[in-house]
């Protein structure tokens, strides 16, 4: 029996090197390397374990997995049973497990017993009841009576080691799993064995909780119920609850995770198993922020404006579908079209084809976040269509991963965990940024220390080679020649790029073209060629060709009044550029439609408001940042909750120009129709940029992004996930704060002409006139300031007054 | 040639101020440090490959092959690490060792240091005792002040330095990957082997961990010469060595004999069993080695002699225990101290000595229930050879020897407490006092 196909985690990978052994008398040849406990799997032998885990450094603590080893692979025996999780297979080694060896049966019978002395019966309590690895296995290789009668060893229960996970001592079977996740794969070592002997415990240290974005990862790896979630503890049992895989929604790793509801409702999200994608770890955010969609503020059934009250009313859907198409036939295809970049592919994709062959516009833009002309030259030539140039995989295999303009740890957890993996087997990262974060101690990384703004120069002044990487985030979008530079370093040294969005939808939206100058398929607007073959697919006669408006030009000529009307989906408007000019245009319009999922800014303003289902309830495909396709199936199946493209498709019809489908499968299908563009991709244009002004005395520039967990809406209603947020600080040299009057650690302001917003400081490592805040953490930058990165502000010391 | 004491390392300890380096050199101390240093590093753990010398710390692994086990091209530094956290039950000769004649170890580790090649020497020293900490880091002061540490010692460009460290009070740091992780500033607990400690130790370096006796040995083969030294001892077990008797023997203490000496032998030296006491049952070298009788007076107390008696010369802590003393008294207290002592890392000896203690209590208690030994014998099936270190073995040893010898005084525990069948007071060393009061 020969089993090769073990995934080696890669594509592509050279052949690997098998070694023959014996397993329970049967030969299997295996990879070098492979542990007996993984050989004993191939052959279908599952040898019982605790302290195991594929993911994490052999460490023999549990002992469960005790194996009779009668030959090493030398003609000699090993005198005492061996930990099958520690040893590596060797070729004519002799292995008998628990199937043929009465002495591994015995050792791992006697060492369930022992670790069942201290473990409570509270089962019928335990959230891990039902799917817990103890009560599992002391089921296969346990007995059915304990010969202890004696003392068990208690605690007071529970603890917690932070707001959002839970201990029970008495439960854990110290098999380290998660110090030892906490330790190799977060980097975040804030839980520890503490004390000896059967007083073993995990511990925090007294003032450091366990401050890790990936904590709920030790929840779900724990192998007894030892670890809870404050959220879940308590409130379900594993078998009344039904399991979906998903996709995650929160950023654009396109995580698997499984969705458990029960009646109706989600209970928890864990992480799925996909080695090509996030392994088998989510961020606490995919994770815990789940109950956004069910905190009081769903849109339930369609709202139309009375015009006698001004005021938004219950109507169905078939008159609020009415309305909604005769407000924006009115505006006679001055409508802007801003879908947001949350939306799934499929959905992407029904807006696309509703601005162009509805609408006759190609004022669509998903980006609702600092953009600029140059990025979308930059998205329509170098990313659009280019699936798994650069995958996760690829990161591990890469010389150096440049980071600009992007902090993974907050703005993308997967791909923070594959580039420590990546780094503590010798890749080099090296970031592009202001100052060392955490995150960037954490993958050993250098700095290359750049004030906003400069990337440029500090692209240019990159030696790098063919087999680097480099890895360019949205903000990169607010500096004027930074998408230049980054594509000239790149082809300079023959490296490879990838563009990490922040939101979940924002790479689905570019193939689905809802950018004012590209189509979708990577189509080029400006191609007549391009323009023709989109228009044969869609069945209409031709696509417009007027190159559209950028999210900032729509609001501004809403302003003007050269716009009429709006068609919006997911629109937070704090985070648009420009939050002042956008809350202005939104008065400004004749029409808005608005199609949300919960009561916002926007819908508070439209004139028609249709409500979508969120992720959880509709099928669908979020393209995360590799290209990768990462389709999912509706988790709650609610018939009232239509899906974005249910209600373009009847939008559509009461125009009078019907989409050609209603259902996600169909969308689906046409978007193969449509295809990727096979013909000349859009250029990228050289053009010289100016480089970016130094900070003067009276201003720094602000170096600014989210963190993973702050406030947005997304995260709304989970108390304890919030709870572990990291405390929203200013960072700035210490010269900088002396300059500007601010005492270290003591409050300081940030204004502008909007107005300011005030930080407890931070001494850190931040060049001199450069402050660092983050963007939504107690306050939205862009709400208070109207800045963003690399903007001039004015710091001051104390409180805003 | 087995029947006389043979004092080597203890030779000088009545000697007044022995500690000092000045009656060290008197002693001829040193030179052994200056002959070391003229021979080539190689020659060095030849002889003491060829003088036959095995670890004094329990296992008697060949001292020289331990040696020669670190990969002289490997790049990193080297490190040699002196594992003085002597906290078995039972055993004293490493403290008493460091107290009367600290520089006799330290001579043995600027030797040891200079043949594996390396440039920095630790002593781990159990954390209890601050009084051999103090006397150390005094006598490694004078050493380095004469030019015997440091850089260029003595002309010969050989550099050691010399840290004395200090334990926190953890009987499994005696174990010397958890000593090792201890010495990095974790929380000790034994490490996964492999990588052995001689290709990975600490800090990741190859690394030397030997007991202090060992070490403290090598001076007298460099100055004496391996025919000398195997001169003494027996054939696979070369040397003189300290061997450690305390209990009720009329005049406890260190007493250094060649190997193979016998227990009847030694009785006779320190004076006998107390008055009015005979023997009932013994350890070879401490709570750790499986416990012997007085049927096994007269075997040679050696690595095979032992072994072949069904124990572990170990650390040749000779505890001796006469006829008013509770087997099953003992051996719970004993494993009272494993339990205590357990790391926790690995579930045998963590759960099991935490249930082997609830049920010994129960038999101490004369409240031991049928099936009681059994289950016994069937806990230490299900640790020894399970755990992740010895220190789950040690745990067994008492247990299943008392068993093995003393089998009734368990049944007794199952309806006559053993303060009833033998009065604690009786085997106080004071109670003869008492009684005689």
């Amino acid at each position: 029996m020969t089993v090769d196909e073990v995934s080696t985690g890669s594509t592509g990978a050279a052949p690997v090197e098998l070694v023959t052994l014996t397993i329970d008398d049967v030969e299997v040849s295996v990879p070098k390397g492979t542990l007996v406990i993984r050989a004993a799997e191939l052959i279908g032998t599952e040898i019982p374990r605790f302290c195991d885990h594929p993911l994490l450094e052999p460490v023999g603590a549990c002992r469960q997995c005790l194996v009779e080893i009668t030959d090493a692979g030398n003609g000699r025996g090993f005198p005492k049973p061996q930990a099958s999780c520690t040893i590596e297979v060797a070729a004519g080694m002799v292995v008998k497990t628990q199937v043929t060896s009465p002495v591994a049966e015995k050792a791992q019978r006697g060492n369930m017993e022992f670790l069942l002395i201290n473990h409570p019966l509270d089962c019928p309590v335990c959230d891990k009841g039902g799917e817990c690895p103890l009560q599992n296995q002391s089921m296969t290789h346990g007995q059915g009576e304990s010969r202890f009668t004696e003392v068990k060893r208690t605690f007071p229960k529970p603890i917690k080691v932070s707001e959002q996970v839970l201990l029970d001592r008495e439960r854990c079977v110290l098999c380290a799993r998660c110090t030892r996740f906490s330790e190799q794969i977060a980097g975040d070592p804030f839980i520890a064995l503490i004390e000896r002997g059967a007083q073993q415990q995990v511990g925090i240290y007294e003032e450091e909780p366990f401050s890790s974005y990936f904590s709920g990862n030790t929840i779900q790896i724990c192998p007894v119920g030892a670890l809870t979630s404050a959220d879940y503890r308590f409130r379900a049992r594993p078998f009344d609850l039904v399991s979906t895989p998903s996709i995650a929604e929160h950023d654009s790793s396109g995580s698997a995770i499984r969705v458990d509801h029960r009646r109706g409702r989600v209970m928890r999200r864990l992480a799925g198993d996909d080695p090509e994608v996030n392994e088998e770890w989510i961020t606490d955010k995919d994770r815990f922020a789940f109950t956004y969609a069910t905190i009081g503020d769903r849109i339930t059934t369609p709202l139309v404006r009375n015009p006698e009250t001004e005021l938004l009313e219950p109507a169905s859907w078939p008159a609020a579908l009415a309305a909604a198409a005769k407000g924006l036939a009115r505006a006679e295809g001055k409508v802007g079209v801003l879908p947001g970049g949350r939306l799934t592919a499929e959905d992407a994709f029904a807006y696309s084809k509703f601005a162009r062959t509805v609408l006759r516009t190609n004022d669509i833009d998903f980006r609702a976040r600092a953009h600029s002309e140059e990025e979308a030259q930059f998205l329509a030539s170098r990313v659009a269509t280019t699936s798994l140039d650069v995958t996760f995989a690829d990161l591990e295999k890469a010389s150096t991963v440049v980071l600009v303009g992007f902090e993974p740890e907050d703005e993308n957890g997967s791909i923070f965990l594959r580039l420590r993996k990546a780094s503590r087997s010798g890749v080099k990262v090296v970031a592009i940024a202001s100052h060392a974060t955490r995150g960037l101690r954490k993958m050993s990384g250098e700095l290359v220390q750049t004030v906003p703004g400069h990337e440029p120069a500090a692209l240019a002044a990159l030696e790098l080679d063919g087999d680097a990487i480099l890895l360019a985030g949205e903000r990169l979008a607010s500096v004027p020649g930074g998408f230049s530079a980054l594509v000239a370093a790149a082809d300079q040294a023959g490296a490879r790029i990838a563009w990490v969005p922040r939101r979940a939808g924002e790479r689905g939206a570019i193939e689905a073209g809802c950018l004012p100058d590209l189509l979708p398929g990577g189509r080029p607007l400006d191609d007549v060629e391009a323009r023709t073959d989109l228009a044969a697919a869609w069945g209409v006669r031709t696509v417009p060709a007027r190159r559209g408006r950028t999210t900032t030009e729509i609001f501004e000529d809403t302003r003007l009044g050269t716009v009429h009307a709006l068609l919006i989906g997911g629109v937070e408007i704090d985070d648009l550029p420009d939050p002042v000019g956008a809350r202005r245009a939104l008065t400004k319009a004749d029409f808005i439609v608005s199609l949300e999922v919960r009561e916002s800014e926007v819908t508070e303003v439209a004139d028609v408001v249709l409500p979508v289902a969120p992720v959880v309830e509709k099928p669908g495909s979020f393209v995360n940042w590799e290209g990768r396709v990462r389709t999912f199936d509706a988790v709650l199946h609610e018939p009232n909750s239509l899906t974005d493209i249910r209600i373009l498709a009847g939008l559509a019809e009461e125009l009078g120009q019907p989409l050609g489908f209603r259902t996600v499968a169909q969308a689906r299908a046409a978007m193969h129709d449509v295809g990727a563009w096979d013909g000349e991709r859009a250029a990228f244009p050289s053009k010289t940029y100016e480089q970016a002004p130094q900070a003067s005395k009276r201003t720094v520039v602000l170096d600014t992004w989210r963190l993973m967990i702050d406030d947005g809406r997304g995260q709304d209603g989970q108390l304890e996930f919030k709870a572990t947020a990291r405390p929203a600080v200013l960072r700035a040299s210490e010269a900088t704060l002396k300059a500007f009057d601010v005492e270290p650690g003591g409050l300081a302001t940030l204004s502008t002409e909007t107005g300011s917003v005030s930080f407890p400081t931070e001494v850190a490592d931040l060049p001199d006139g450069v402050v660092w805040a983050p963007a939504n953490s107690g306050a939205s930058l862009r709400a208070a300031l109207g800045a963003g990165y690399a903007d001039h502000v004015t710091l001051s010391g104390g409180a805003a007054s | 040639m087995t029947d006389t004491l043979t004092p080597v390392l203890s030779a000088d300890w009545g000697t007044d101020r022995a500690w000092t380096l000045k009656a060290y050199k008197k002693a001829g101390g040193y030179a052994a440090l200056e002959t070391a240093l003229k021979m080539a590093p190689d020659d060095v753990i030849a002889m003491v490959k060829d003088s036959g010398l095995r670890g004094r710390g329990g296992a008697g692994f060949p001292t020289g092959m331990k040696w020669s086990f670190i990969p002289q091209d490997n790049p990193k530094p080297k490190y040699l690490v002196v594992n003085a956290d002597e906290s078995e039950p039972g055993t004293c000769k490493d403290i008493p060792l460091m107290m009367a004649t600290p520089h006799t170890l330290i001579e043995g580790v600027i030797i040891a240091a200079h043949a594996i090649r390396a440039k920095t020497a630790f002593i781990y020293v159990r954390g209890e005792v601050l009084h051999v900490v103090r006397r150390l880091r005094a006598a490694a002061r004078e050493a380095k002040k004469a030019g015997y540490l440091g850089t260029d010692i003595l002309g010969s460009g050989v550099d050691v330095e010399l840290i004395i460290h200090a334990g926190a009070g953890a009987y499994i740091c005696g174990e010397e990957t958890a000593l090792l992780d201890s010495l990095e500033g974790r929380r000790g607990q034994p490490r996964l082997r492999p990588p052995f400690p001689a290709v990975e130790g600490l800090y990741a370096s190859p690394t030397v961990v030997n007991n202090v006796e060992s070490i403290a040995s090598v001076p007298s083969i460099v100055k004496n010469g391996i025919d000398w030294f195997g001169s003494m001892g027996t054939e696979k077990s070369k040397g003189y060595t300290l061997y450690s008797l305390s209990g009720h023997v009329a005049r406890p203490g260190q007493y250094e004999a060649p190997l193979g000496i016998t227990l009847r032998e030694l009785l006779d030296l320190g004076g006998g069993m107390r008055p009015g006491s005979e023997l009932k049952f013994w350890t070879p070298g401490g709570s750790s080695t499986p416990l012997l009788t007085a049927e096994h007076l007269d075997i040679p107390l050696d690595y095979e002699g032992v072994g072949a008696a069904g124990s572990m010369l170990g650390t040749k802590a000779l505890q001796v225990f006469d006829q008013t003393t509770s087997v099953v008294r003992c051996v719970l207290r004993w494993t009272e101290f494993y339990k205590h002592e357990s790391c926790g890392k690995c579930t045998p000896c963590r759960e099991g000595t935490w249930w082997l203690v609830q049920t010994l209590q129960r038999l101490d208690e004369g409240q031991g229930k049928d099936g009681d030994i059994e289950l016994l014998l069937d806990l230490c099936d299900n640790i020894l050879g399970r755990s992740f270190c010895a220190l789950g073995d040690g745990a067994t040893s008492p247990i299943t020897s008392a068993i093995q010898y003393f089998r009734e005084e368990f049944e007794s525990g199952m309806h006559t407490p053993s303060r009833e069948l033998f009065p604690p007071a009786a085997s106080t060393l004071f109670a003869q006092e008492v009684t005689a009061s």
